[in-house]
């Protein structure tokens, strides 16, 4: 994966969040505090503003700088969560101008071990988590075949969607949704959500 | 949506603006935006720092000044501010004696403030968080994030704040803000929904003759619903599940100078001869004549249950918008925060 195609994903990124703004802060509505789709395209709208500073430094500096933006700029819960996960993940890939799938596993468990480390979620808590951490088990067992990370990404892509999708029964233990108890399960989970939107538009991105 | 603003993107910029312009002895920077006393850094003195997001004022902008809070980091509404906004505003009022963040216990609120103490202490500052989880609307710790935020979060303020005015350092500060949290409960009530701005709708809906029981202040679900009711049953309602709410047991994350260490803490229930402070809050929407109706019956409980009122405070001090209801505090006191209760203060939302 070479560095002008991660600059593409963050800007595809910006606009699926654009789009997708009213579905997620519905979907926030439903389990939280209907704020989830504005907080996102705020965080993105901020990175969009910053990125043409970094495009020609490495992929390190530009991820931590995603990092460091959505830190500042998204709130709530998603934002120290996710800038932690954009923020790691750079660091696990410093002074690289492309990525190889091995990178990519790095730098995708690195930021996953970030959110784990900032919030604290144990599998089935209903979050973000439920789906990042399916996404890189199916990653490290597909990671040494020798697929390029456009394959890489593809092939884990259904992994991605049945994640989502078993956010859905479980009843929420972290976060807002939390509160609601029983009357969480039956919703999709926003922030896996917006999560499954970065790995559909990376594989989008390099198609 | 009928509301006083301009454009929905601006709403708590101009506010703040107009709170400036109000307000000389506060400073308001933006960018990252943040609240702070026009006189601060106080040499020596701990600095009191709180945040959280937008649509509860007073709470915590109109906290900022001398006897209470030196500075405020507010978010966007009902979104919890970021750590930028926090280590700046933290490095603006540390007089050298360290910056005690007071957190309320929501996901966004503890991971933003928590952040910024890894970053405030890195910059050689001291630093504490510590917490204010006091709805008891919220039974059990296990199966959710843990109890909100809410009512002390006020009291917490006014008290810690006249210690840190009195020369506490900043342990001192903590131990405090730790009791008055584990002294304090709130229960809240909404007749209404709230509107949030960007939303431009009510965030749930209630119908006619209902109620929303054990309400947080986002507008968040309570506990359970039931048709509207005379003041007398719902103070009553509201003023027993505090009373008799049993003993609380959580673990709190604590900064212990060089990371963060677990802490268990348990609030004890009330006991007949305990003398507390009674805080009866309205939701924004709710006239403070309507709260004295729910005080004179939170008063006839007290007395039933033993518990003795020594002091009051009624008015809308932790809004949710434009919401109707009211939520009932009560905070045990002891000799050390009854002195620090009735000593001065001088902000915008809150004055003796
Ligand atoms: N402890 C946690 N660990 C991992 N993910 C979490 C945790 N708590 C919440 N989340 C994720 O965050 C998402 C909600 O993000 P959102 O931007 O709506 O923040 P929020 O909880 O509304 O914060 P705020 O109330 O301050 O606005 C949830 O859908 C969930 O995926
Ligand atoms: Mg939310």
């Amino acid at each position: 994966m070479h560095k002008s195609q991660i600059l593409d994903w963050l800007r595809r990124l910006d606009q699926v969040y654009t789009e997708k703004k009213d579905y997620l802060t519905d979907l926030d509505a439903a389990i939280g505090d209907a704020d989830h789709g504005i907080n996102m395209t705020r965080g993105f709208a901020k990175v969009m503003e910053k990125l043409p500073e970094v495009a020609d430094k490495d992929i390190a500096t530009i991820l931590k700088t995603v990092g460091m933006t959505l830190m500042s700029s998204v709130g709530g819960a998603s934002g120290p969560l996710y800038g932690t996960f954009w923020l790691k993940g750079g660091l696990a890939v410093d002074g690289k101008e492309a990525l190889s799938a091995e990178d990519f596993l790095r730098m995708i468990e690195a930021g996953v071990d970030g959110i784990r480390q900032r919030g604290r979620p144990e599998p089935g808590d209903k979050t973000m988590y439920d789906l990042w951490a399916p996404v890189v088990a199916a990653l490290k067992t597909r990671a040494g075949n020798g697929d390029d990370v456009a394959a890489l990404v593809a092939a884990i892509l259904p992994v991605a969607a049945k994640a989502l999708a078993d956010t859905i029964p479980l009843q929420a233990r972290k976060g807002r949704a939390s509160y609601l108890g029983e009357r969480s399960i039956g919703h999709q989970d926003p922030g896996a959500t917006s999560s499954y939107y970065m790995l559909e538009t990376l594989n989008e991105a390099l198609a | 949506m009928k509301k006083l603003i301009n454009d929905v993107a601006n709403v708590v910029k101009e506010q703040l603006e107009g709170m400036a312009l109000a307000h000389p002895e506060l400073t308001v920077r933006y960018k990252p935006t943040f609240l702070c006393r026009a006189d601060a850094p106080i040499k020596g003195k701990v600095a009191l720092v709180s945040g959280g997001g937008s649509g509860h004022e007073p709470m915590h902008g109109g906290f900022v000044g001398q006897g209470m809070l030196d500075g405020a980091c507010p978010g966007e509404v009902f979104t919890s501010p970021t750590p930028d906004q926090m280590v700046a505003c933290a490095k603006a009022v540390d007089g050298g004696a360290g910056v005690l963040f007071l957190v309320k216990n929501y996901t966004g609120d503890v991971m933003n403030f928590e952040m910024a103490a890894e970053l405030v202490a890195a910059d050689g500052i001291k630093v504490q968080n510590i917490l204010i989880d006091d709805d008891v609307a919220v039974k059990d710790s296990l199966w959710t994030a843990g109890r909100r935020g809410v009512g002390t979060t006020v009291l917490a303020e006014k008290i810690v704040g006249a210690a840190a005015e009195a020369g506490y350092d900043l342990d001192r500060c903590a131990d405090l803000c730790r009791k008055v949290n584990q002294y304090g409960r709130s229960f809240g009530v909404a007749l209404t929904s709230c509107t949030v701005p960007a939303a431009g709708k009510p965030t749930f809906d209630l119908g006619e003759t209902e109620v929303e029981m054990g309400i947080g202040i986002h507008g968040e679900p309570g506990t359970h619903r039931s048709p509207i009711a005379p003041v007398d049953v719902l103070a009553r309602y509201a003023a027993e599940q505090i009373i008799d709410d049993p003993a609380y047991t959580r673990t709190v994350r604590e900064w212990d100078g060089a990371g963060w260490a677990d802490k268990v803490l348990t609030d004890e229930p009330f006991a007949r001869g305990d003398q507390v402070i009674a805080f009866v809050n309205s939701m924004g929407g709710t006239p403070v004549a309507e709260l004295y109706a729910v005080y004179r019956t939170l008063a006839a409980v007290c007395e039933e249950k033993g518990l003795t009122i020594v002091r009051n405070l009624i008015g809308p001090y932790i809004t949710s918008l434009d919401m109707q209801g009211f939520s009932i505090t009560l905070l045990k006191v002891d000799p050390e925060i009854l002195k620090f209760w009735d000593a001065p203060v001088k902000t915008p939302g809150l004055v003796r």
